[in-house]
């Protein structure tokens, strides 16, 4: 805490938050940009000395990408969205990004991604809610045509009627698509998880695109500390030339999107092809582990558990509310452990098996109705642990998570009482009660 | 143990809770501590209903969205009560044990038979505290009962000084401070007017927030450690 506190981003209108255009007229607006200095991604993730301020998620995922050596952005303002795109439009008055447009809406945007990214630049774009699953078709598509790209997630709701306050849901239609997920507890992690996302996505044993997901409007729009390296340094470019896939050469038509034709032909062979693509595609996010510990320090942190009965694994704003949760339950007399993932895809299997082998309840508080999470981890520990899983509690439709409510599961966890919020929640895993689940199922 | 009180402020348009909450917030900071707050609020017209949601704190806070089970209300305006001019209904919805309700009224209020047994049940401290009074005393006018409330939960949660409070309505009206909406911008300027000069407006809050301060002292609702604050706001401890 004894850093100092900078402010470039003024408190107040995101607009006029701007550097404002000095009176030197004739001053190059891209003069500070063009003065960024390349570092390497080690010495910038890890010994670049940082200051802190305290900003938005938007403005934080904004910083990130001033620091990214980002070619080329595209935004579409669907509603909801966050300011991202918007102040990323600001770095392309500064110089910082080189190239940047409105799209027409989501398809369009993600399909021009797509083609920047085979272009051989480096790119990023950001959506929301309704607008990631009418992009989902392009998005989906990218991991198949090994592109690297980086794409924010501000969580929405997603399903009629609208609302424009969190539910984490569409991450789960992002979790199948083969590309690298990331879910960001705070403004912190944005601002992290974006920059090594760049990195890490153009590897070439990945090259695959990267998601980075937040829970939107609580990390979009509200402020957080935020510790950040000077503006002067920037990632390495995106260097195409010695990628894993060939660029498009897009200088010597007819250009050619896929060297290999037998891929879109109808036969076995194509099928067999599609299948080994697939699974290389996965194998590509497997291989990302090794970078998502160098750049980001593991796919998972876990706090208190070595010896913790009780362990809370949450992801994303339901991280946030857990350390509280952690809190309230020390002052209680009860010693509950925290693992926070990071890393959805590659999912931290192996580490959550080991964390996980001496606990009796594991509690997975969500962001949604469906919990994709709370299945994401019975799945993975199925075997390993013997653990009560009891997935909730569950808030969605743009609901806060009161602390109070994963306490109240821990507690009825630990006492065996029906906790008052067990409606929305799941009780799965090894020594469960069948006669339990079954009162369970029939009190809902 | 850390001192930890999530605040639940609930009043009308007009009355200043969202300004009221940005300088309690910052006044914790300025302080030394944490603090989050989360507005919430529908049309932006007089006397519609408005709540704020504080956190302080002075270790660090993670918790996010609205409070659903505060360690202390403050209502602003009798009218919560009596009109349900409020999003959360009953007004003590969620109020934790041994929680405090802070009310501005110039006396206790009659509740209603049941309300009051729930609010025995949860051993609520009810403090009545005549904060618009207070305000049209020290000030000359009512709109500065926000300034009232502040200074007197400054003190209960003791997380913060006189100090820090008026270095917050210095913040607040001499900074390029935060603007929280056009409304706002627009009744600012409306107190100015009347204030005739911004310095006279600072002085006259802080004139009112160290009455809420001290009234909160007299009646024994701060802890041991928190002394009244004295004329000139240097000398306010700590």
């Amino acid at each position: 805490m004894s850093e100092t506190e900078v402010k470039t981003n003024p408190q107040g209108d995101p607009i006029t938050s701007v550097a404002a255009p000095s009176s030197a007229a004739k001053k190059d607006p891209h003069a500070e940009a063009k003065r960024q200095k390349v570092v390497t991604p080690e010495y910038l993730f890890h010994e670049a000395p940082r200051t802190k301020e305290f900003i938005t998620g938007s403005e934080a995922a904004k910083e990130a990408v001033r620091r990214s050596n980002v070619d080329l952005a595209i935004a579409y303002p669907i509603t909801p969205q966050s300011e991202t795109m918007q102040l990323v439009g600001v770095l392309y008055g500064e110089g910082y990004v080189k190239e940047y447009y409105r799209g027409e809406e989501e398809v369009g945007v993600m399909a021009a991604i797509a083609g920047g990214s085979r272009s051989g630049v480096r790119c990023y774009t950001a959506t929301a809610g309704p607008g990631t699953l009418r992009g989902l078709e392009g998005i989906a598509s990218w991991p198949g045509h090994r592109l690297p790209v980086v794409a924010m997630f501000t969580c929405r709701v997603v399903n009629a009627p609208l609302a424009i306050q969190p539910d984490n849901i569409e991450v789960s239609y992002l979790l199948n698509c083969g590309m690298i997920v990331f879910h960001a507890e705070n403004q912190q992690d944005m601002f992290d998880f974006t920059m090594a996302g760049f990195t890490i996505s153009e590897k070439n044993d990945v090259t695959l695109p990267v998601g980075v997901c937040c829970d939107g409007f609580f990390v979009t729009h509200a402020r957080g500390y935020v510790r950040m390296q000077d503006r002067g340094f920037k990632l390495p470019p995106r260097e195409a030339w010695r990628g894993a896939v060939p660029v498009l050469d897009a200088e010597n038509p007819p250009a050619r999107l896929s060297r290999d034709a037998p891929v879109q032909k109808s036969n076995f062979m194509a099928y067999n092809i599609h299948a080994v693509w697939q699974q290389e595609v996965w194998a590509a996010v497997e291989r990302s582990r090794k970078y998502i510990e160098r750049y980001m320090g593991g796919l998972l942190t876990a706090e208190n558990v070595d010896d913790a009965e009780v362990i809370i694994i949450a992801s994303g704003s339901a991280a946030a509310q857990s350390r509280e949760a952690v809190r309230l339950c020390k002052e209680k007399g009860m010693k509950v452990g925290l693992i926070k993932v990071r890393s959805l895809r590659p999912f931290p299997t192996k580490e959550l098996r080991e964390l996980c082998a001496k606990a009796k309840l594991i509690v997975v508080p969500e962001f949604n109705y469906v919990g994709w999470l709370a299945k994401e981890v019975a799945t993975a520990i199925y075997g390993f642990s013997k653990a009560k899983i009891i997935g909730g509690p569950r808030v969605y439709g743009g609901q806060s998570m009161p602390v109070e409510l994963i306490v109240d599961e821990v507690e009825s966890g630990v006492s065996g009482k029906k906790s008052t919020n067990v409606a929305m929640s799941q009780i799965m895993g090894g020594a469960v009660n069948p006669e339990e689940v079954e009162q369970f199922m029939r009190s809902i | 143990m850390a001192k930890r009180f999530n605040i639940r402020m609930a009043g009308v348009g007009g009355q200043g809770v969202v300004t009221g909450s940005h300088i309690l917030s910052t006044a914790v900071i300025n302080a030394g501590g944490e603090s989050t707050i989360v507005p919430f609020y529908g049309s932006e017209k007089r006397m519609a209903p408005v709540e704020s949601y504080v956190r302080v704190s002075d270790e660090a806070i993670y918790e996010i969205g609205e409070i659903t089970f505060p360690h202390i209300i403050i209502i602003f305006h009798p009218q919560v009560i009596t009109h349900g001019k409020s999003y959360t209904m009953p007004f003590y919805f969620g109020l934790k044990e041994d929680g405090i309700a802070l009310i501005n009224n110039d006396g206790p209020m009659k509740l209603h038979r049941d309300q009051a047994a729930e609010l025995q049940e949860r051993r609520a401290k009810l403090y009545y505290f005549p904060a618009t009074k207070i305000s049209l005393d020290v000030a000359g006018m009512d709109l500065a009962t926000n300034m009232a409330l502040m200074g007197c939960i400054g003190a209960i949660t003791g997380l913060t000084d006189m100090n820090g409070l008026e270095q917050a309505v210095k913040d607040r009206f001499l900074g390029k401070g935060f603007v929280v909406s056009g409304g706002t911008a627009a009744l600012d300027s409306v107190v100015e007017r009347k204030f005739k000069k911004k310095q006279e407006l600072i002085e006259k809050n802080v004139a009112v927030m160290r009455a809420g301060w001290n009234y909160a002292v007299d009646n024994g609702w701060t802890s041991p450690d928190v002394k009244r604050a004295e004329e000139p706001a240097a000398a306010a401890t700590a």
